[in-house]
């Protein structure tokens, strides 16, 4: 049976692909249960489902043949929180009849399993969100963006002017690293398409940003963080080299610019008073992605690998900490490290 | 440092020293006249000398400096540490002194390095839930190469190589000032130890999102817990739930010690090493803290990577900075010993666990080392010097047994105090004296039952060590001067017949009795008032008493069988190399003959004795003249000592007990010139509380008789017992 949707309940965020097929015949269009069209007809004429379910109408992919099946690929997203809600609109629109099965995977579809049946009637089909993300991974970059490159690199990072998005060719992608920001952070040494390992992870992910920067701003979405981070000022916060040494730390070979302690400046109360919430969110912001770069290249020069894709939702329109990742990587590696992204990541 | 002054200094302290010298005895009534004559001296030695000050009493310890600077000639102050810049103008325009900038991580090093290799159980690792929380290394002969993680403000990684030689390898901008800073904007409380009291009352789980949140258990196939941490603070994702300070204090500590832990393990694994030193205002002083650095490393490591702290971490800058001044002088070229007496142990930094410390005004903390007279090293017949562990058992460990010698040592306090008084009949201030070194070691006694970790592993050498360190520091230097005096007369008298009697002895019998000779020197407490008098009337009767006092064969610990046959079928040792342990009888009528029988079998004789005094214990001047004595009546000794094949060495050590892996350079340097093959360790202080399981590369013996009930008992024997352990090296 053809799953038609493929689920991934994380710690924050769900994430939902749905397989609109173009090529129903007259035939099929009769045989048709009369819910899934009601579902596919909800789905596709809508980008808002309920108060917090988005469809990512920019990433459809068009025209994609899955299974001998042609049709465009679409991507929604919702908070976890609302997964009870969900499942609730599964039962209404009687999703357990469609007689397909549901493929789930992220913590959420072992912790969710149960509510599923009792309440959804539904019987999930749980796998390995490693394996699946890997899949992923080599999936989207193989069928490419509607005819443009899925991977790309950023040429000239810290250069505002000259920074350029590139598209990059990840035909042969093997070995490779793979960094996934969600909540928290995996970190995965790929070597080929079923051998990889779990190389390591750090809790201060995607939702360590998120959720300090609630406690600091008061901010109340993901979006709005970002947002306040943009217009923020990170050195007011925190603690530069050259706050201390007064310039380049020469013994160590430290360029004045790098951060030596993170909120460093906030262990005065003259500083604390005189920063504004948009400084916060961006040394949040700036903190987590400075340690998950140097995690990440710390675990390339243990494995032996020089490429290193990040991927996950954290990455989602955060343009910051991507180009921050680039630099960081090409920078402390003295060239050796490519940082790559994915555009469905 | 942010909130600290630390000061090292280097002084030289005048203190007495006993000292005895030879009679001119031609033409003089031997008979009547004591054996050699007692004075005491002053003596000069070096010491450096460690404090730390609060930077609010800046003042104080700019004052303190004026007044102990008496060297006229010093123009210049070596300072590290952020206050360097800080407290500049105010240093020199105080003190008329240039101030001289050094680098901290350069200081840091050089201070890592020097305490690394002179002060013995420096380093420890933390162990949480266990009735003691430090476990003591034992010095390990070769400390390079090792990973320094210094948690100040920000995270430095530093390869260590060789002493001058260390390298940058990486850091971290999440580190001691995110926690400060972080954790003030989100709980509004401004001190760092406040911000760690909120940590250790709260519960991370209400504000992290652990692996169970989102799996709702366990991630089975990766065998991730379901309580570990997936997302730190990924439930205050919220705008409108509150959180308590202690929960977010909490969380924020986790996530810290969590990310400074997983990359001292990356770096530790690049580059091979697993040895982890961290330190820093992070770590210094704080439980909390290297708990979860110790737990983050197990974790990262999966137990390969071991985290290690050390004693005097907040003073290895100031070390550093001292040493880099004192270049010329070189003080690595030196030996250095703690001064048990002037130095407040571990923890004292924290002023609520021991306000005590606090008698003046900024300073709570302090260290002292003596710079020893020669240099130290390991016994070179050490089986495997980077394992020996001198002592038999860690009290810090043994509660039981801990209890029991912390009593014990208590309730001979008054007896001691008083004999260090009655040591000087002539002295105004002798009482006056002896009742502060009782107050001083009863206070260290009180600290330890509360600290027991205080000074390092806790041991009955340590608490005897820091006992003679008391007594040394209210001068008292020997207060068993003048009873080793007249043991040692004594016993000389009787040293002939003694030799005749065993001279008459068949060869299997007299071998026999010179081991029970031995061990006969050591039944007796001399300092006892019952003994002394037998002795005085009767000494040849107090010996044979002794003797008659041990335990009948098969001893607790009897290998003299093998012993026996060792002699009778094997070739004679090469050389001998023996510990000596008291004075009198035990050296003299114990010692001698059976060294007397091993020159006559050919073998040369190295006799080891302490280079100060402890307890009776015989010290090398004594054995001098003893030994000078002896030869005058007894052809065999007097032509070995002639030949040099009795030779007299000093040990290094003024303990009653025995480290091997810290004694005189030339005692080393003659082991191994003339290829010793046997070591015989006498007497419960060097045999039995310490190197009762010491492996040696050849033949070794150790005995003595155990004096004291709850000891024999915990052997499994009676008060009298026997330990006579003869072991060979398995091949």
């Amino acid at each position: 049976v053809f799953p038609w949707f493929g689920l991934d309940i994380g710690g924050t965020l769900v994430k939902l692909v749905y397989f609109e097929p173009k090529d129903i015949t007259a035939e099929e269009e009769e045989e048709e249960v009369e819910n899934l069209k009601s579902i596919r007809k909800y789905l596709t004429s809508n980008v808002a489902y309920g108060s917090t379910g988005i469809r990512d109408v920019h990433l459809e992919l068009k025209d994609l043949t899955l299974c001998g099946r042609k049709g465009n690929l679409h991507f929604i997203r919702f908070p976890t929180h609302d997964m009870p809600a969900f499942i609730q609109m599964g039962s209404e629109k009687h999703f357990s009849s469609l007689h397909t099965t549901l493929c789930a995977t992220g913590g959420g579809a072992y912790k969710f399993e149960q509510d599923f049946r009792t309440m959804g009637d539904l019987q999930l089909c749980k796998l390995d969100e490693l394996d699946c993300l890997i899949k992923g991974v080599l999936y989207i970059d193989s069928v490419g963006f509607n005819g443009h490159s899925e991977c790309y690199y950023f040429e000239n990072p810290t250069d505002a002017e000259r920074c350029q998005k590139l598209p990059f060719n990840l035909e042969n992608p093997y070995p490779l690293l793979l960094v996934n920001i969600g909540s928290g952070v995996s970190i995965l040494a790929v070597y080929s398409k079923e051998n990889y390992k779990r190389v390591t992870g750090t809790s201060l992910g995607g939702g360590t940003f998120f959720g300090l920067c609630c406690l600091l701003t008061g901010c109340s979405t993901f979006e709005e963080a970002l947002e306040m981070a943009s217009h923020g000022d990170s050195t007011k916060v925190d603690k530069l080299v050259r706050d201390i040494y007064g310039g380049d730390y020469e013994r160590f070979g430290l360029p004045g610019w790098a951060v030596a302690s993170s909120f460093g400046n906030m262990m005065s109360k003259e500083k604390r008073e005189s920063v504004s919430k948009e400084d916060l969110a961006k040394a949040t912001l700036i903190t987590i992605t400075n340690n998950i770069g140097s995690i990440a290249r710390m675990c390339a020069l243990n494995e032996n690998i020089n490429r290193v894709v990040f991927v996950g939702n954290f990455l989602r329109i955060n343009t910051i900490s991507m180009r921050l990742l680039a630099y960081a990587l090409d920078y402390w590696s003295k060239g050796q490290l490519k940082a790559l992204f994915l555009e469905h990541e | 440092g942010g909130s600290l002054t630390k000061l090292a200094y280097y002084s030289t302290v005048q203190h007495k020293v006993a000292r005895v010298r030879s009679f001119d005895h031609s033409g003089k009534d031997i008979e009547n006249e004591p054996l050699y004559e007692i004075s005491v001296q002053e003596e000069i030695t070096a010491r450096l000398h460690f404090i730390k000050f609060e930077n609010t009493y800046i003042e104080t310890c700019l004052d303190f400096i004026k007044d102990h600077l008496v060297n006229t000639e010093t123009k210049v102050i070596k300072a590290t540490g952020g206050g360097a810049y800080k407290f500049k103008d105010l240093i020199e325009k105080k003190l008329g002194l240039k101030v001289d900038k050094e680098d901290v991580m350069t200081c840091l090093i050089k201070g890592c390095n020097f305490v690394l290799r002179n002060i013995p159980h420096e380093v420890f690792a933390y162990q949480k839930d266990s009735d003691t929380e430090f476990r003591f290394q034992t010095n390990h002969p070769n400390i390079f190469p090792y990973l320094l993680v210094n948690i100040g403000s920000g995270v430095s990684i530093v390869k260590v190589e060789t002493e001058d030689k260390f390298e940058w390898i990486g850091g971290s901008s999440i580190g001691g000032g995110t926690f400060w800073g972080l954790g003030a904007l989100l709980t509004k409380t401004k001190k760092f130890d406040e911000l760690l009291q909120l940590a250790s009352k709260g519960q991370h789980t209400n504000v992290d999102m652990l692996v169970k949140d989102v799996y709702g258990g366990a991630y089975q196939t990766l065998g991730l817990s379901g309580n570990l941490i997936a997302s730190s603070f990924g439930k205050s994702t919220t705008a409108d739930k509150e959180f308590s300070k202690e929960d977010m204090a909490k969380s924020l500590l986790h996530m810290i010690s969590n990310d400074i832990g997983q990359l001292a393990c990356l770096y530790a694994k690049l580059h091979n090493l697993d040895k982890i030193y961290f330190g820093g205002f992070f770590i210094r002083g704080h439980p909390v803290t290297m708990r979860t650095i110790t737990y983050s490393i197990n974790f990262f490591s999966k137990g390969e990577v071991q985290a290690l702290f050390l004693r005097h971490e907040g003073y290895l800058g100031a070390i550093g900075a001292f040493l880099k001044g004192a270049e010329q002088d070189n003080p690595n070229q030196y030996s250095w010993g703690e001064n048990y007496a002037g130095s407040s142990g571990l923890m004292s930094t924290s002023p609520d666990v021991y306000p005590l410390q606090r008698t003046r005004s900024g300073t709570f903390d302090m260290l002292e080392m003596d710079r020893l007279e020669r240099p130290l090293v390991n016994l070179p017949l050490l089986k495997d010097p980077s394992t020996y562990i001198p002592d038999t058992v860690d009290l810090t460990d043994d509660a039981m047994a801990r209890k029991y010698w912390l009593t014990c040592f208590e309730e001979a306090l008054d007896g001691v105090a008083k004999r260090a008084a009655a040591s000087q009949p002539d002295s105004m201030d002798a009482l006056e004296r002896a009742e502060k070194f009782r107050q001083k070691y009863w206070n260290k006694l009180q600290t330890l039952r509360q600290q027991p970790f205080a000074y390092g592993t806790l041991t009955v050498r340590s608490l005897l060590d820091t006992r003679e360190h008391c007594l040394n520091e209210f001068n008292f230097p020997d207060p068993y001067s003048k009873v080793k005096q007249k043991e040692n007369g004594i016993a000389l008298k009787c040293f002939q017949s003694v030799i005749e009697s065993l001279d008459s002895l068949g060869w299997e019998e007299r071998q026999f009795a010179l081991v029970k000779g031995l061990l006969a020197g050591n039944v007796f407490d001399w300092g006892a008032k019952a003994v002394s008098d037998v002795l005085e009337s009767e000494p040849q009767f107090g010996f044979e008493e002794a003797k008659s006092k041990l335990q009948e064969r098969p001893w607790l610990e009897d290998s003299y069988s093998q012993w026996l046959e060792r002699l009778k079928e094997g070739p004679p040792h090469k050389c001998a190399l023996i510990f000596a342990d008291n004075s009198g009888i035990d050296i003299i009528l114990g010692v001698f003959p059976f060294v007397r029988e091993l020159l006559s079998r050919g073998t040369e004789v190295i006799l080891a004795c302490n280079s100060g005094p402890a307890l009776n214990d015989v010290t090398y001047s004594e054995s001098l003249i003893v030994t000078e004595r002896i030869a005058a009546m007894d052809p065999v000794i007097q032509s070995a000592l002639r030949e040099e094949k009795l030779l007299l060495v000093q040990t290094g050590s003024s303990s009653p007990c025995l480290d091997l892996s810290r004694l005189d350079k030339g005692l080393a340097v003659l082991v191994r010139e003339r290829k010793t093959d046997l070591v015989i360790i006498e007497g419960m202080g060097r045999a039995i509380h310490t190197n009762y399981y010491a492996a040696l590369k050849c033949e070794s013996l150790k005995l003595a008789v155990i004096k004291n009930s709850w000891l024999a008992d915990r052997l499994g024997g009676k008060i009298f017992s026997v330990i006579f352990k003869y072991e060979v090296p398995c091949k």
